[in-house]
């Protein structure tokens, strides 16, 4: 294995630990994901937009201030990759759409300026689902992104792009956003830790905004101890958003690495613990619950008998808020213009611009959210969906006035094929059952490994859930139940997965790309 | 345009009874704007700012921005749904308000919808004649203000027919507070007049908590007019238009009366009011159907994701309840009395727009009389010649420092006039004009005696006059004297010298 192969397979913290001791400059440890971006991409398409020029002349401003001696953050000169949905000053922000292709915004989201000013090395934008609707990134506008355990496999969505970023290792951290399971769903399917954090833990300003009321920034990563590094980075409130939590957060990073599941109480949902799931899925969640029984934990079952209502709650709440936070999309300011033939008013041109910069499922989802929202259907639809949000939430506190954490298989499949469910909205929309429940309620998520299916070889999660502001229960266990796993397999999942870098392209992955 | 039909105004009010709404928006002045951290162009620091330099992601609805409500705006907005008689929510909320138009950055206007900050208040007003109205407010709401459109080319600078149409983000985003009235009933033929005093009254409580520069040619203050009318003895209220573009306490009178002629013509011949938005042109004195309005407009409001509950917390409610000013009809009262005004000169002072710059004026020194006499006469006069309104002629200082001139005899009333004309060409204080243009009264006896002298020698015949007891002949005398000194110079004082000097001539 060469020196920058080596890099590239480092954990985030294990980097660090380099960096910090002189081991290895950034600008060598951006520079080896660079070459892996360009050795690889072309297969796996993580990215939409990457920054070499950007990246490295960050990660010698890096090795200049460790050289002068300057105090830096504990993931200083570590690369990270940031999904789309973030706005980037200088670089394009498209969030997966045609509308805004080559829009470069004058602005840094927060959630980008925490990681910029912690020293961390953004190397690009990462691909997605078009506005972030979906659940395989086959609604990007810019093309799918491959699962690199098998390219001809989704990687999840929305967040796609970022996990498999991570998974091929081309970078070792990604920011993504979760609305409804775009972080841990494709952390579950592509042998990787995704965390959703309490809504409101992560600034929300410079996330274009796909249903405010659902949305949180969170990381993806390789290990449960580098997601709690890089939340302890983005965590925090911030004066631009009036969601964002007040109160100071305690260190995620010293929960894992205190992580011990004596006595935790873990109540498994009775209600995502069924025939539904594939046999891989459950098998390995059950594994996984067994192994932490075994070192102390103990594990109920629990009821929450109004999760079965959340997917139909949630497509009236998320189309609902997706319709009005995308009006803002109509020529006048920014993105794409289309002028219909002959010039028209502004009105024309608003809808020849909105006609040729959506896709069709953002078209699905603006029409289905301006019908839920009409008078005389608001109460039926917007109104009943909200109360359903409220016994969701009330299912959450009566499980966790008996249980520490919540656990479920994090979503019913492992990874299916491209084009597999593309024309099945609902069969597409059901992958996230298990992970819409805690954006309804606010409440935080994990999903980390728990082995491969045997029918099928390819990477199953576990998801953890926690009452709200509890996000440092979610690195307790995720941690405890990486090591324990770890030391069953000898290693890290994703030591299991092809090597990339022999892969030759096929004659149908090409005409795909 | 097809022509409209008015009837006379006494045979309409005969016929129907006028029933009125009012809908007044106040831009509230301060620093920075309602949801945003750009400066607020309705704050006078900031007003007259180039298009589009008073802006940031938010007010421009990039993507991924924020609105954060400004503690500034609720503070000054609680302070006037109070000053409005209203009670002030525990909690309330904002809404999307979602429909799509250029000058509306986000293509959704951040408003109030259910749960309103202020409701159920009530405000007297005060006719011309000294009669008062409570007029019933139904909410006061928060809002955000739309960016400003100029439509180019085309002959009417309306959207329809034009060539194409600049946007100036500067006002998106201003802070509006929305206070909306429930029905009038009862005002009768008083209707028209009791919509301008309403709207008046609005800007004195403005101006009286300084919240909002109250300007209505700048828009600061802007009302839209409902009018309905019944059948004498009907219980259902007549089907209303909302008259918009009402930018002048004279527009709305006007307005209103208008369109309680345009709607009785209708009526009475059969015929039926079609719920519309109206606008209002202030050249031809008229309204015109703008787009119809019903009920199931449908903005598909939901509450705002992005921001939390608006909470005050009860005793900054009690403090700024504490701080309110002296309501307008009680200060109207108080003042009248201080000033021993009689009903006619107050109402002149009143009904001329001119009660603060008169209150001013005296604070500035000057006696009551004198304040009162510049504004309405003087003032109001050239005022008129130049279509203005007298306020903004001058400040209230310079009316008191030219009244103290008077006072102490450096003016005669004539030179202050012209001093007054200096004032309002902007050449300075009073002071200033007197010393620059050399107007003040000639007080050197040595100066006056010479002018007296050559004209008493000038009119041999006059002075024969007076020295013969005829006094009243030293008229002629002093005119030429008055004449000679350009008008600078106290006529008493000539007078007596004009005598004196006959006495002594040989």
């Amino acid at each position: 294995m060469s020196h920058s192969d080596e890099l590239i397979r480092l954990s985030a913290a294990e980097l660090a630990g380099r960096l910090g001791r002189g081991e290895v400059s950034s600008v060598e440890a951006t520079q080896a994901h660079l070459d892996r971006i360009a050795a690889v991409d072309g297969a796996v398409h993580a990215f939409l937009h990457v920054n070499a020029e950007g990246a490295l002349r960050a990660a010698a401003e890096v090795d200049r201030a460790r050289a002068a001696g300057e105090s830096l953050g504990e993931l200083a000169g570590v690369p990270i990759a940031i999904k789309d949905v973030l706005v980037t000053e200088g670089m394009p922000s498209t969030s997966g759409s045609k509308i805004l292709e080559g829009w470069i915004p004058p602005y840094d989201a927060t959630p980008v300026r925490k990681v910029r000013e912690a020293g961390l090395v953004p190397l690009g934008k990462t691909n997605m689902d078009e506005f972030a609707m979906g659940s395989s990134t086959e609604h990007s506008a810019y093309g799918p992104t491959h699962n690199p355990w098998d390219l001809d496999r989704i990687p999840g969505g929305s967040g796609g792009g970022s996990a498999a970023s991570v998974a091929a290792f081309e970078a070792p951290l990604a920011l993504g956003s979760d609305t409804g399971g775009s972080i841990r769903q494709p952390a579950h399917v592509t042998g990787t830790v995704g965390v959703k954090p309490t809504y409101g833990a992560v600034s929300r300003y410079g996330s274009i905004a796909l249903a405010s009321s659902l949305d949180q920034i969170g990381p993806v990563t390789r290990t449960v101890l580098d997601a709690a590094l890089l939340q302890d980075v983005i965590a925090g409130h911030d004066p631009h958003d009036s969601t964002s939590i007040a109160e100071p957060w305690p260190s995620m990073a010293e929960a894992v690495r205190r992580a011990d599941v004596q006595g935790l109480r873990i109540g498994v949902v009775k209600e995502l613990d069924t025939d539904g799931f594939q046999t891989g899925v459950r098998q390995r969640f059950h594994e996984s619950l067994e192994l932490l029984e075994r070192n102390g934990a103990e594990i109920v079952e629990v009821e929450a008998p109004n999760f079965e209502h959340a997917i139909a709650a949630y497509y009236l709440i998320l189309p609902a808020e997706a319709s009005s936070n995308l009006a803002k999309f109509d020529s006048v300011r920014f993105g794409l213009r289309v002028t219909p033939q002959g010039g028209g008013t502004v009105e024309q041109v608003m809808a020849a611009s909105r006609e040729a910069g959506f896709g069709p499922e953002v078209k699905r989802r603006i029409i289905l959210g301006t019908y839920a929202l009409s008078a005389g259907y608001y109460d039926a639809y917007y109104g009943s969906a909200q109360k359903v949000r409220t016994l969701v939430q009330r299912d959450f506190d009566q499980a966790f006035a008996k249980v520490d954490v919540l656990a479920t298989p994090t979503a019913p499949t492992t990874a299916f094929k491209l084009g597999e469910k593309l024309d099945d909205p609902l069969a597409m929309y059901l992958n996230d059952i298990a992970t819409i429940p805690a954006n309804l309620a606010g409440v935080p998520g994990i999903s980390l490994p728990a082995g491969l299916a045997p029918e099928d070889g390819l990477p199953v999660g576990i998801q953890f859930l926690a009452p709200a502001r509890q996000d440092a229960r979610l690195y307790n266990v995720g941690g405890a139940l990486e090591r324990l796993l770890e030391a069953e397999w000898g290693g890290p999942l994703l030591a299991k997965a092809p090597d990339l870098s022999t892969h030759e392209l096929t004659a149908t992955e090409e005409g795909a790309l | 345009m097809a022509r409209v039909e008015l009837m006379d105004y006494e045979q309409a009010l005969e016929l129907f009874e006028p029933v009125i709404g009012l809908e007044v928006h106040v831009e509230l002045n301060t620093e920075t704007k309602m949801f945003s951290p750009a400066p607020n162009p309705a704050n006078e620091k900031y007003h007259g700012a180039a298009p589009n330099t008073l802006v940031s992601p938010v007010c421009l609805g990039l993507p991924g921005s924020l609105p954060v409500v400004n503690g500034e705006a609720v503070e000054k907005s609680i302070s006037l749904g109070l000053a409005l008689g209203c009670s002030i929510a525990e909690s309330s909320r904002f809404a999307r308000k979602n429909y799509f138009y250029p000058d509306l950055a986000k293509n959704y206007q951040i408003s109030q919808y259910d749960e309103p900050i202020a409701f159920d208040g009530e405000v007297e007003v005060e006719l011309a004649d000294g009669r008062t109205f409570q007029v019933p407010i139904e909410r006061a709401h928060m809002e955000e203000d739309a960016g400003k459109l100029t439509h180019v080319g085309g002959a009417t600078g309306r959207i329809q027919g034009a060539e194409y149409s600049l946007v100036d983000y500067n006002r998106a985003g201003v802070p509006l507070v929305e206070i909306v009235t429930r029905p009038i009933f009862g005002a009768e033929g008083d209707a028209p007049e009791l919509a301008k005093a309403y709207v008046s009254t609005i800007r004195d409580i403005a101006i009286s908590l300084g919240i909002s520069e109250a300007r209505m040619e700048r828009g600061n203050l802007r009302c839209d007019a409902n009018v309905s009318l019944r059948p004498r003895g009907a219980e259902k209220l007549g089907t209303r238009t909302e008259t918009k573009n009402v930018n002048s306490f004279r527009s709305i009178e006007r307005a209103v009366r208008y369109e309680i002629q345009r709607q009785a013509a209708i009526l009475a011949k059969g015929g039926a009011i079609t719920q519309e938005t109206r606008h209002w042109h202030e050249d031809t004195g008229t309204t015109s159907p703008g787009r119809p309005k019903s009920d199931a407009d449908d903005y598909r409001y939901f509450p705002e994701p992005d921001l939390v509950p608006v909470v005050p917390s009860p005793e900054r409610v009690a403090e700024l309840r504490a701080a309110l000013p002296e309501p307008p009809a009680a200060r109207r009262r108080r003042l009248k009395a201080e000033w021993s005004f009689t009903d006619l000169e107050f109402q002149d002072v009143v009904n001329g727009g001119l009660l603060n710059e008169v209150a001013a004026t005296i604070a500035a020194g000057a006696s009551p009389a004198a304040a009162r006499k510049w504004w309405t006469g003087e003032l109001t006069r050239l005022a008129n010649a130049s279509e203005t309104d007298a306020a903004s002629l001058a400040s209230p200082e310079h009316v008191a420092e030219l009244a103290a001139l008077v006072e102490a005899g450096t003016l005669t009333d004539r030179l202050a006039r012209q001093v007054l004309e200096g004032v309002v060409a902007g050449e300075g204080s009073p002071q200033q004009i007197v010393d620059a243009r050399g107007l003040a009264v000639v007080s050197d006896d040595g100066a006056l005696i010479a002018a007296i002298d050559e004209a008493l020698a000038a009119q041999p015949d006059v002075l024969a006059k007076i020295r013969d007891g005829k006094v009243q002949a030293a008229g002629a005398v002093i005119g030429a004297v008055m004449k000679a000194m350009q008008g600078k110079a106290d006529a008493a004082r000539v007078r007596e010298l004009v005598l004196e000097r006959a006495a002594a001539a040989e």
